[in-house]
């Protein structure tokens, strides 16, 4: 860990106004991730430098190929890169063990998957629980922490469903719950809505926002531009880079045109 | 995670597969079960032994007339030069070692009480038969070498006998008859129970030689001094084997036969006879762990293979439970004790099926029940034991997914 590796928001003057002065609860410098593939080497992410500050509401947006999975699984600490770095939370990844890097998906990071991915014959509140059962240490009130956030989630009636008895919505309003019990700092959702019909996509893109007013970064990986709309960031990658990353002004229940805040990072 | 945690989830995951996991465990089953069996037969069938080996009468020598060759020429048995009186009193003066000698006579003929009769084998022995044979009366008197000499018609009639002719009262003192000739009976004989061969030695009636030579087998007795078996008692002291080849020797002298010639009679230590028999068993306990072995062997690699299905089958669960912050050692542990669980679910029904069989098999074999809580113990251990063996490499498999590719299965 040396200090080159952590860019501070004064090295970069042409991003003061892209978002608050706080310190970056993620931030990638020079992130690099090469697959070898066969005999030849896929450059999935080339030198991405990008920062995203604690409270931000961010959607990472490109086709597929495009290297916004790669970032999202080097953001959720379940890959570490072959160059550069990346700091989540205050800790360098690539210098994490693999317990330290579970460790640290318990902690810091919620996943909120496409297709829900709870487990079948499970209760709502047991699925929630789940984190717990990895955390060190352990909480002793942990039913507790998982009724509240189903609370949260307005699931509060149907603790005791398993996912056959929910509707996709209600699903992903448990994986929501599930991946807010540990109090992480970081919402990871990869593509969210991608199994919702559109009304269905509306509400949990509105639990995303209130969630986010509460004060949670929320980075949400996602190909539809109108999925995008909700978030207050939008950061477009092509070919393993950033192509475009602008500030908008988010919507709650209708599109509103976009403002650019900021050019195409370099 | 902790494990009980683990064991929580073992379960569960068990339960959705009830039949699924039931069936996998039948290798186990049968592997716990033979083990149980194995167990209990062989302290049981040996104990069954002692007892029998006992009862024939424990440092003794039997001398039988013919060759001691079944197989091959020698089928007369008996037809040879017959055992004497002179035998006996040869045997008993002439061999070191000896304790106390009996001759026996035996023939069949019913015992009369009043209008009941019972027909049991009439044996007439020396007065030292009980004692050569540890076979005491336990209700009034034993023969005494008075009885013997002076020809007494006194009987001892042996638990069945007393059964058939005086339930439920005591026999000493009554008066029968044997071939029309009037007995006393002073004494009742104790139990010896079944033989080796399943009979039933308390179906006996034991008079004094003399007596029997002279009122019951009358003249169908070529020789009057002729006895069919010698029992001779041998002090715990003397080796049985040489005490054997003295009698050997002694009566080949006696009846002068030359050297290289066949013997006209045999010495056999019963008890040895017993104990090859034992040998028998002992081959079949090693069949049984053999089967035990090769079945919890064979039952692993079936433990092995469901728990690789089951891996595959919950790759998304495994990448889940790594994305929520399962640690390598957790998932490890999780797969590590489903297949130790499978496995011990699979002991406990081999343990119900083994203790329930060798409950049965002692019931018909006549045998104490012999399943010990130690027995049981390691039977589940060696259950649990090849749970973490044949589990270990499909928890490994688990334990080493990449979440990534995990996440993102089917």
């Amino acid at each position: 860990m040396t200090v080159i590796d952590r860019p501070s928001a004064g090295d970069r003057p042409a991003r003061a106004s892209a978002g608050p002065p706080a310190a970056a609860l993620i931030s990638a410098h020079d992130l690099s991730k090469v697959y070898r593939v066969g005999e030849q080497d896929l450059v999935a992410l080339d030198k991405v430098t990008l920062e995203i500050a604690a409270g931000d509401f961010v959607a990472i947006m490109g086709p597929s190929g495009s290297g916004k999975s790669t970032m999202m699984n080097l953001i959720g600490a379940l890959d570490v890169p072959t160059s550069g770095s990346l700091r989540l939370d205050g800790r360098d990844i690539g210098t994490l063990s693999a317990d330290d890097l579970a460790d640290l998906r318990n902690r810091s990071i919620g996943f909120v998957f496409q297709q829900f991915n709870l487990l079948p014959r499970t209760s709502a509140l047991r699925q929630v629980m789940l984190p717990l059962l990895y955390a060190h240490p352990r909480p002793e009130n942990g039913e507790e922490l998982a009724r509240r956030r189903l609370e949260q989630v307005g699931l509060s009636a149907r603790m005791d469903h398993t996912p056959r008895q929910l509707s996709g919505g209600q699903q992903q309003r448990v994986a929501i719950a599930r991946a807010l019990v540990n109090n992480p700092k970081i919402l990871l959702a990869d593509e969210p809505t991608g199994a919702l019909d559109s009304k269905t996509s509306e509400e949990i893109m509105q639990v995303f926002t209130d969630l986010n007013r509460e004060g949670i970064t929320v980075v949400l990986v996602t190909h539809e531009p109108e999925i995008a709309l909700w978030a207050g960031r939008r950061i477009t990658f092509r070919d393993g880079r950033v192509i475009d990353d602008v500030r908008q002004t988010p919507i709650t229940e209708a599109p509103i045109t976009e403002t650019p805040v900021a050019g195409p990072s370099p | 995670m902790n494990l009980w945690d683990s064991i929580l989830i073992a379960v569960g995951a068990l339960r959705v597969n009830l039949l699924r996991s039931v069936l996998t465990t039948l290798g186990i089953v049968i592997g716990v079960a033979s083990v149980i069996i194995l167990v209990a037969v062989g302290t049981g069938a040996s104990s069954e032994v002692d007892r029998q080996i006992k009862a024939l009468g424990t440092n003794m020598l039997v001398v039988f007339p013919g060759s001691s060759r079944v197989m091959g020429r020698s089928q007369g048995a008996g037809t040879d030069i017959p055992l004497s009186e002179g035998d006996v009193t040869a045997i008993r003066d002439k061999v070191q070692g000896v304790l106390a000698v009996s001759g026996q006579i035996q023939e069949t003929a019913p015992m009369v009480r009043g209008n009941a009769n019972w027909t049991t084998t009439i044996s007439g022995v020396h007065a030292e038969y009980g004692f050569v044979r540890d076979w005491p009366v336990d209700n009034g008197r034993d023969l005494e070498p008075n009885d013997v000499r002076t020809g007494a018609k006194v009987a001892l009639i042996g638990k069945s006998v007393a059964k058939e002719l005086f339930p439920g009262e005591s026999a000493v003192g009554a008066a029968v008859r044997i071939k029309n000739v009037p007995f006393e009976i002073v004494g009742e004989l104790s139990s010896k129970g079944q033989s080796a061969m399943g009979r039933d030695q308390d179906d006996i009636v034991l008079i004094p030689i003399s007596t029997a030579r002279a009122r019951i087998s009358g003249k169908s007795q070529i020789q009057n001094d002729r006895i069919g078996q010698i029992y001779v008692k041998i002090d715990t002291g003397t080796d049985l084997a040489v005490a054997q080849e003295d009698i050997e020797n002694l009566l080949r002298q006696r009846r002068k036969a030359t050297r290289g010639a066949e013997n006209t009679f045999s010495v056999r230590n019963l008890s040895e006879t017993m104990k090859a028999r034992t040998e028998v068993l002992s081959t079949m306990s090693y069949l049984l762990a053999a089967t035990s072995v090769i079945s919890l062997i064979v039952g692993g690699i079936g433990i092995m293979n469901i728990m690789l299905v089951s891996v595959t089958e919950r790759t998304r669960e495994i990448g889940l439970r790594m994305a929520v912050g399962g640690r390598r050692r957790d998932i490890m542990m999780q797969f590590l004790v489903e297949a130790v669980s499978l496995c011990l679910l699979g002991g406990l029904i081999g343990v119900v099926i083994g203790v329930s069989a060798s409950t049965i098999i002692a019931f018909v074999a006549d045998w104490p029940v012999l399943v010990s809580p130690g027995v049981l113990g390691g039977a589940l251990a060696a259950a649990a034991a090849t749970g973490i063996c044949f589990g270990l490499f499909p928890a490994r498999r688990a334990a080493h997914l990449n979440p990534i590719d995990a996440l993102r299965s089917e």
